[in-house]
């Protein structure tokens, strides 16, 4: 079977198909039409696939007969400066894409969790934001438009590039969070920002409750911060928490807002000096463990959420979004206490999505789980126009709940 | 067609008979929305008074294969609300009610009906507001912003109402009830909450909407400049967002338009004898706010503005205010009718595409005038002419399509704010292909199979019978 999709798929696509190292076949388009005629074959014979981007997020260990890899798909199309919107393709690695958009005095203003060569297609189909959501939004927020190949290999637009849109539906918004069940993400129009003239980290460290109080201090003062995020021990590799804040701005403004900060939570201290570290933790942390999990919570919940977790789940490493609330935690689970423990949220109206597990994690518990009433007809519909021979490997629903 | 007296005698012992409005005159008072190039009268209007009147009204409708339109305040600019004679009008003004707010977490829950402005009138005791501002907002409801996916000068630093909409229980044209989305803003499952929002009234009925609430700003000033030229006026505006500076609002008048409000009630000082003026809006700390005025005004002298005034006072703002928002009333005092356009360009191609409207409105001798959200690239051409003349209305439309089509060859689209409707739907080709727009009619099958709600809007029919590939009914 493996040798006949290779060459089937070999005769149309040339060098683009190889097999991974299982002996599996991989095909790894150039470019969006390459996507569309690899996808299309692939309805043909009905192939199961599993999406990749650079594979450095989820495991690459989806049962399929076929793996489709962006990683070729890594183009940077156009930086508009001036209009503060880039086009790329949806293998890019976000490392590059920060360093060519800082040549550009420019950012994305996202600090997803992952590695420097993690995919921006791999970001945008997890919906995997990072502290900075606190300020600037969630993925959501920053994608203007996107060209996705559906699972029959049809080149669906959606969206633009210009910072307002309303034409169409916005199906842009499905294919975010999407986990590739909506097809694959062949190129995208980002917003950027300005980058800043001035930021300055401020760190405290101590127990949850106190950090909890003193980062919610800021909230309600209103500090004008990009970030207000209480870290678990396991993310720094300290004994304790670490609540970090970071401001943004003009050096007048900086300056201004650490001053009132300091006076609101005299906890906090510049830490210039731990900038990189807590970067490269936030990125690195939440790749340890195999499962990475988020949970929509308001703050006042996270304290017990925290609590919650560490007794269901072990404490592994969290991320608390003391601001605008927002949950990540990573470590090792079963998938009893998994299910329990999105049980356990649902009864608080809080969702919990799977980001990144090991394939038998994902499917027994679905990175969304059991939908809420009507929610799983709609999705199962939408699946449909996107699927309609169900190929795409997404298990957005789990096999064991209930 | 009349409406039949069997359809108005249920809806009646649903709504009570008051509320059920089938005469002439009462349905002619929906025939338009604030567009005016279109109008339509609906079979009847009906007006719940609460969520389980509406889910009635769409199981009813269902039973009896009737088609229905939900309108809030009717000020849409795309002839979006608008039902035919065949049509049941379903207006949500009188679910007004603002059921909770949570200053902690800063979420309000609200009924669809309720008044833009009122939500920020009612949050303002805790120190929030709700920061989606549409010029109409004095008047349009919160339900019909969920469904354009409105705008506002706020929106370039605060985003649309796609950004601020967390939560919303809707029925669906068959009657069923759901919840999307959830009060943090995370899913359970796919974001169909950002699905919902911008569909223009043809996914569902939205009965219950959480927002997103933001603090007060501790420091708001706005900057009022003025400049010799368009041209140079739109430079300046991307030299503001290129440095780093995001101001809460950057909006642009032309020297007409300027005209037309200083003769007007809403006269807000605006200089006459300039081609164009800026208002830069900064807001934040009172720090923030002291440390960007010096450096936006840099700008605008570095541009050549002939003049920079700064508003600090709540008094002195709101009459620099007045005179942007009511821009579009006070241009109604020098023509009979006018055309709101609405497109956006990729903001580095302002200086371009404005020439190019210019150039368009004189080849077909009309006035165009232009109040735009420059920050944002959102142009709002006004078209000034007169309905009764139809050689002026043919002039009008074409040079309409005009705009359009130089927005979208500059990068653009063809509407930023105001939705499709009815008025735009023949421009959606210019933008996206017929896969993708066959795939829209597909994800409105998913919501509305019979295709119910709001029918005939935003995707041209012909892609839609196009549509070949096997989605599940």
């Amino acid at each position: 079977m493996s040798n006949a999709i290779h060459r089937a798929l070999a005769a149309q696509l040339g060098d683009a198909v190889t097999l991974d190292p299982s002996g599996l076949p991989r095909v790894a388009p150039a470019s969006t039409d390459a996507l569309a005629t690899a996808l299309g074959v692939a309805n043909e014979h009905q192939w199961r696939i599993r999406i990749e981007g650079n594979g450095t997020w989820m495991p690459a260990d989806a049962p399929a007969d076929l793996t489709v890899t962006t990683r070729r798909l890594d183009r940077i199309t156009s930086i508009a400066s001036a209009d503060l919107v880039a086009t790329v393709q949806s293998g890019v690695a976000i490392g590059t894409l920060a360093q060519s958009l800082a040549a550009h005095k420019a950012w994305l203003a996202l600090d997803p969790p992952g590695a420097p060569e993690r995919s921006i297609g791999s970001v945008l189909a997890t919906a995997t934001p990072g502290p900075a959501r606190y300020r600037f939004g969630t993925v959501r927020d920053h994608v203007l438009g996107t060209t996705v190949v559906t699972g029959d290999g049809r080149v669906v637009r959606a969206g633009g590039s210009v910072v307002k849109n309303v034409a169409g539906y916005d199906l842009t918004k499905l294919q975010i969070g999407g986990f590739g069940a909506f097809g694959v993400i062949a190129d995208v129009n980002l917003r950027l920002r300005a980058l800043p003239a001035a930021r300055l980290l401020l760190t405290a460290t101590g127990a949850l409750d106190p950090l909890f109080h003193a980062g919610r201090a800021l909230v309600d003062a209103a500090i004008d911060a990009t970030t207000i995020e209480l870290l678990s021990p396991g993310v720094t590799n300290r004994a304790d928490w670490m609540l970090i804040v970071e401001l943004a701005g003009t050096e007048a403004g900086v300056d201004a807002e650490l001053a009132r900060a300091a006076a609101l939570a005299p906890v906090l201290r510049p830490s210039p000096e731990a900038q990189a570290g807590v970067t490269n933790a936030l990125a690195q942390a939440f790749l340890e463990g195999a499962i990475s999990l988020r949970a929509g919570a308001l703050p006042p919940s996270l304290p017990a959420l925290a609590d919650a977790v560490e007794s269901q789940l072990g404490p592994g490493r969290m991320s608390l979004g003391v601001g605008g609330g927002g949950f990540r935690w990573a470590g090792n689970a079963a998938v009893p206490d998994l299910l329990e423990f999105r049980r356990s949220l649902a009864e608080q109206e809080i969702p919990l999505t799977i980001e990144r597990a090991p394939w038998p994690i994902r499917s027994a518990v679905g990175h969304f789980g059991a939908f809420r009433e009507g929610v799983g007809t709609l999705t199962t519909r939408l699946r449909a126009v996107f699927d309609p021979s169900n190929i795409l490997t997404a298990p957005l629903e789990g096999q064991r709940d209930g | 067609m009349s409406p039949s007296s069997d359809l108005r005698d249920a809806l009646a012992a649903i709504v009570g008979a008051r509320w059920v409005k089938t005469a002439n005159a009462e349905r002619r008072t929906y025939e338009a929305d604030g567009l005016p190039t279109h109008a339509s009268v609906p079979m009847l209007a009906v007006l719940p008074g609460s969520r389980e009147e509406v889910i009635a009204i769409i199981k009813l409708l269902a039973e009896r294969k009737v088609s229905w339109v939900v309108r809030g305040a009717g000020t849409g600019l795309s002839g979006g609300a608008l039902a035919d004679h065949a049509t049941v009008l379903i207006p949500l003004t009188r679910l007004n009610r603002i059921l909770s707010i949570d200053p902690v977490s800063r979420r309000a829950v609200i009924q669809p009906g309720v008044v833009n402005a009122k939500l920020s009138e009612a949050a303002a005791p805790f120190g929030l507001y709700y920061a989606p501002d549409p010029s109409s907002q004095a008047a349009c409801t919160i339900g019909g912003n969920v469904a354009e996916n409105a705008g506002g000068p706020h929106c370039l630093k605060y985003g649309t109402t796609t950004n601020h909409i967390v939560e919303i229980e809707v029925v669906l044209a068959d009657g069923t009830v759901t919840r999307l989305g959830s009060p943090q803003g995370e899913s359970w499952g796919p974001d169909l909450v950002g699905l919902f929002v911008g569909s223009e009234g043809m996914f569902g009925v939205a009965l219950e909407i959480t927002t997103r609430l933001e603090p007060t700003p501790a420091a708001v000033r706005t900057l009022l400049s003025a400049f010799d030229s368009v041209r140079a006026a739109s430079e300046a505006v991307s030299a503001i967002v290129a440095s780093g500076v995001v101001p809460a609002a950057l909006e642009l008048l032309d020297r007409a338009c300027v005209a037309a409000v200083e003769n007007s009630i809403y006269a807000a000082g605006y200089p006459t004898d300039a081609e164009a003026v800026l208002l830069v809006e900064l807001d934040g700390t009172r720090a923030s706010v002291d440390a960007e005025a010096p450096v936006v005004e840099a700008i605008l002298h570095r541009f050549k503005a002939q003049s920079v005034r700064s508003a600090e006072t709540p008094e002195s703002r709101a009459k620099l205010w007045q005179g942007r928002k009511k821009a579009f009333g006070a241009l109604g005092r020098i023509t009979a009718d006018l055309v709101v356009q609405d497109a956006v360009v990729p903001r580095s191609t302002l200086p371009g595409i404005l020439d190019t409207i210019t150039e368009i409105g004189e080849r077909h001798r009309l006035l165009i005038t232009n109040v735009f959200h420059a920050g944002d690239g959102n142009l709002h051409p006004v078209i000034c002419y007169d309905q009764r003349d139809p050689d002026l209305r043919r002039r009008a439309i074409l040079a309409s399509r005009e705009i359009m089509e130089a927005c979208v060859a500059a990068g653009g689209t063809i509407t930023g704010e105001h939705g499709v409707g009815s008025d735009k739907i023949d421009y959606m080709p210019l933008i996206f292909d017929e896969t993708s727009l066959a795939t829209m009619c597909a994800i409105r099958k998913v919501f509305d199979p019979t295709e119910r709600a709001n029918p005939g809007k935003v995707v041209p029919v012909h892609s839609c019978r196009e549509w070949r590939a096997g989605w599940v009914a």
